[in-house]
C-alpha cells in the first residue's frame, strides 16, 4: 500500500511593506528621497529633519544621537497609524558606544566630576526602542541585538518567529548603527 | 506541534562561588555577596556585590593558559568552560551572550574607542576560544537581557534555526555604572531591601552565568527544565521610570503564562526582579496583583547578589532552578516589613516546597520587561 | 537676583535641551514641573547636578528638590542663600 505523506510545507513568505534608509544626511523612504540636509553633522541633519517633518515632539531634543536616528527612521514608517500590534526588533554594531564615550568623558576627571543622568540613561542601546514605543504607544514585544554586521537573515528569522507565534501582527525591524559621524539606518516593516 | 526546549545544564561565577554548588550552599545558609567596598578613589565606600579579584585570577590561571583576557572575559570563560566540556558544539549550535555594558571599563581615559569595547568583539573572543561555529548573537536589552537571552534561544531553536544553544550572561561592577546609578540617586545606603518599607536603592553587583539549552536532551542529563513560555513587552511610558500600572510587566507575564498554558494558581514560585528602588518594587507589586499572583511565594535575589544588570536574569533563573531541584525556597533577603501598596507573598525563611512551575521576571531601563515560565520535568 | 534668574533660564534651556523654548517664555513664578515645559524625573535629577556643577551646592536630601525647583523664583532664592561658587 502506498502511503501518502502530506508535508506541512510553510508557504508563508514575509512581506517587507515599507522601508526607510538614513545616511549621509539623506532620508529615503521606499526608494524615494524624502529629505536631504546640507548639514554636515548628524546632530544638525537630525534637527533639520525634525523641523522639516514638523514632528512637534519636544522630547526629541533630549534624545541621544542613536535614539534620534532610530526615532526618525521609525517615524517615516510608522507615521500616525495604529501600531499597537507591531513589535520592534532593532540591531547595530556599536551598541550605545557613541553616548558611552560622551558619558565617560564626564567622569574622567576627578576635579570635574559631574555625571549626567540625562546622558547616562542613553548608555544602553535599547533605549532607542523605548523612545519609539513611547511615541507610538507600542506596548509590544521588543528586542535589541548587537551584531558584528547587519545580518538581515537573523533579524528576519527573529521577526518571523514573532509573527508566526501570534505575538505581533507586524514587526518594525532593522539596523540602526551610529558612532560619532558614521551612521546608517535601514529600517523596515515586516508582515506575514 | 512546537518542539519542546529545555535547559539541561548551567553554571555561574559570583562572589558566592565559582560553581553552582558553592553558590547554593552559601544561599541556604543565608550568606550574601553584598559587602562594603571602596570601589572609586576619592569616594566613600558603599555596599556592592563584587567578586574577589585575587580568587578569580587564581581560579582562572588554574583553568586557562592564556592570560590575555579582561576581567569580565575571565568571568565569562570560567562560567562557560564546564558546559562546553560536557556538550558538543556543532554548526547548528547558537552562541548567545547577554550583557549591558561589556568591557566598558576599557573606555577610561581613552581618546579613541578600544576594539574590546564592542560587544560583538567581546562575544567573538569568547566564541573563538571555545570554537563556536555560528555568529555570536548579543542581546543587550538593559536589565532584562538575561531573561530575554533564554527566550531568544528557545524561540530560535523552535523556529528550526538552531538545534541547541549556549547562553551566557555577564556584567562587571565599574565606575561607569556606579557613577551613572549614583546620578540617578538609585544606589542604596545599606544592603538592599527589596519590597521593604525602608528600601532606598540598589546594590550594584557582578556575575557571569551560563546555560545549555536544547531541543534534544540526552538521557544522561541530571535535570531538565522546559522553557514553556516567554514574552517581553515594553511599557511605552518612560525611558527610565516604570509604568505606574505595571502594564508591560503584566502583559509579559500574561503572555508567557498563556503560552505555557499555566494558570496563576499553578505557579509554585516567582523569582522577581526586586531591585529595592521605590518605583520598581511598587510597579512589580501592582503587576503581580493584576495577574492574581499575590499569594505565590516570591523572592528577589538582589539581597544576595546585588543587581548584576545583564547577568541578573540568567543568574537568578539558575538559582530558581536550583531551588526547584532541592525543593527549597530561599528568602527574599533583607525583607522585614512590606513597603509596597499591594500584597505579595514574600518568602521570609527557608522552606520546603514542591516546585514545578517557576515564573521569572525582569524589568529595565527603556521601559522593557520580560517574563519566562520554566517547568521542572 | 534678576541676573541670576535670567542666567537660570538660559541654563535650564541649555542643560535640559528645551530647544523650542525661549527665555522670555519662562515666567519667574511659573511651575517648572507639571507646567508647560514638560519636565520629568530625569530633568529634576539634572537640575540637582546643575546646582552642584555651577553653584557648588550639594543637595544633602535630593527629595528637597521638589520644593527648590518649584519655580525660577524659588530656585534663584535657594541658590542665592546656599551658593559656594
Amino acid at each position: 500500500m502506498r502511503l501518502l505523506f502530506w508535508k506541512n510545507v510553510k508557504m508563508k513568505v514575509m512581506k517587507k511593506t515599507d522601508s526607510c534608509i538614513m545616511e549621509h544626511s539623506k532620508i529615503t523612504v521606499n526608494g524615494d528621497p524624502v529629505f536631504e540636509s546640507q548639514s554636515e553633522t548628524f546632530h544638525d541633519f537630525a534637527k533639520d529633519a525634525y523641523k522639516s517633518l514638523e514632528l512637534n515632539y519636544p522630547k526629541f531634543h533630549k534624545m541621544d544621537n542613536l535614539s534620534k536616528l532610530a526615532f526618525l527612521a521609525a517615524e517615516m514608517i510608522l507615521k500616525d497609524e495604529d501600531h499597537s500590534r507591531t513589535a520592534v526588533v532593532l540591531a547595530n554594531r556599536s551598541s550605545s558606544l557613541d553616548t558611552d564615550f560622551k558619558y565617560q568623558e564626564s567622569i574622567n576627571s576627578q576635579e570635574n566630576y559631574f555625571p549626567s543622568p540625562a546622558v547616562f540613561v542613553y548608555t544602553l542601546p535599547n533605549i532607542c526602542v523605548g523612545e519609539i514605543s513611547i511615541k507610538h504607544k507600542m506596548q509590544t514585544e521588543n528586542a535589541f541585538f548587537v551584531l558584528d554586521e547587519f545580518d538581515e537573515k537573523f533579524l528576519t528569522d527573529y521577526a518571523e518567529q514573532i509573527l508566526l507565534s501570534g505575538k505581533a501582527e507586524k514587526v518594525l525591524c532593522g539596523w540602526t548603527e551610529l558612532f560619532q559621524e558614521n551612521y546608517k539606518a535601514f529600517v523596515y516593516l515586516l508582515t506575514l | 506541534m512546537k518542539k519542546e526546549i529545555y535547559i539541561t545544564d548551567y553554571n555561574c561565577v559570583t562572589p558566592l562561588g565559582f560553581d553552582v554548588a558553592s553558590n547554593w550552599n552559601h544561599l541556604v545558609e543565608g550568606k550574601s555577596g553584598v559587602a562594603l567596598h571602596k570601589v572609586i578613589e576619592n569616594q566613600e565606600a558603599f555596599y556592592a556585590s563584587i567578586i574577589d579579584t585575587e580568587k578569580l585570577e587564581k581560579e582562572f590561571k588554574s583553568n586557562f593558559a592564556n592570560p590575555d583576557f579582561t576581567r569580565l572575559e575571565k568571568m565569562f570563560l570560567l562560567s562557560l568552560k564546564p558546559l562546553v566540556e560536557k556538550h558538543e558544539i556543532t554548526e547548528e549550535t547558537a552562541f548567545i551572550l547577554s550583557t549591558t555594558k561589556g568591557n566598558i571599563s576599557l573606555l577610561k581615559n581613552q581618546t579613541a574607542l578600544p576594539g574590546g569595547a564592542y560587544l560583538s568583539n567581546l562575544a567573538q573572543k569568547i566564541a573563538d576560544y571555545f570554537g563556536f561555529k555560528t555568529k555570536p548573537i548579543v542581546v543587550s536589552n538593559a536589565c532584562v537581557s538575561g531573561v530575554m537571552a533564554i527566550a531568544v534561544a528557545k524561540n530560535m531553536i523552535q523556529a528550526g534555526k538552531y538545534k541547541d544553544a549556549f547562553v551566557i550572561a555577564g556584567d562587571e561592577v565599574s565606575e561607569f555604572v556606579i557613577s551613572g546609578f549614583n546620578s540617578f540617586q538609585a544606589i542604596g545606603t545599606e544592603p538592599c531591601k527589596p519590597y521593604d518599607k525602608n528600601r532606598n536603592g540598589i546594590n550594584i553587583g557582578e556575575a557571569a552565568a551560563a546555560t545549555y539549552i536544547t531541543a534534544a536532551p540526552s538521557e544522561n542529563e541530571k535535570f531538565r527544565f522546559k522553557i514553556s513560555g516567554d514574552s517581553a513587552i515594553n511599557d511605552a511610558n518612560h525611558i527610565s521610570g516604570p509604568s505606574r500600572t505595571g502594564d508591560g510587566l503584566y502583559a509579559s507575564i500574561k503572555n508567557a503564562m498563556t503560552e505555557a498554558n499555566v494558570t496563576s494558581e499553578q505557579i509554585d514560585f516567582i523569582s522577581a526582579h526586586g531591585t529595592a528602588t521605590i518605583y520598581n518594587d511598587e510597579m512589580e507589586a501592582i503587576a503581580f496583583n493584576r495577574m492574581k499572583l499575590q499569594n505565590i511565594p516570591l523572592n528577589s535575589m538582589k539581597g544576595y547578589y546585588g543587581h548584576c544588570l545583564g547577568a541578573s536574569g540568567l543568574l537568578e533563573s539558575i538559582i530558581s532552578m536550583e531551588s526547584a531541584r532541592h525543593g527549597i525556597l530561599i528568602p527574599s533577603k533583607n525583607f522585614e516589613e512590606t513597603g509596597v501598596s499591594q500584597p505579595l507573598n514574600i518568602i521570609k525563611e527557608n522552606q520546603s516546597a514542591a516546585i514545578q512551575y517557576i515564573l521569572k521576571t525582569a524589568s529595565g531601563f527603556g521601559g522593557c520587561n520580560a517574563a519566562i515560565v520554566l517547568e521542572k520535568c | 537676583m534678576e541676573n541670576l534668574k535670567t542666567e537660570l533660564k538660559h541654563k535650564i534651556i541649555e542643560v535640559l535641551n528645551l530647544e523650542d523654548v525661549s527665555v522670555e517664555e519662562i515666567k519667574d513664578t511659573d511651575p517648572l514641573f507639571g507646567g508647560g515645559l514638560g519636565l520629568d524625573s530625569i530633568d529634576a535629577l539634572e537640575l540637582i547636578v546643575l546646582l552642584d556643577k555651577d553653584y557648588g551646592i550639594k543637595l544633602a536630601d535630593p527629595k528637597k528638590g521638589k520644593e527648590i525647583f518649584q519655580s525660577i523664583d524659588t530656585m534663584a532664592a535657594f541658590i542665592e542663600a546656599n551658593r559656594t561658587k
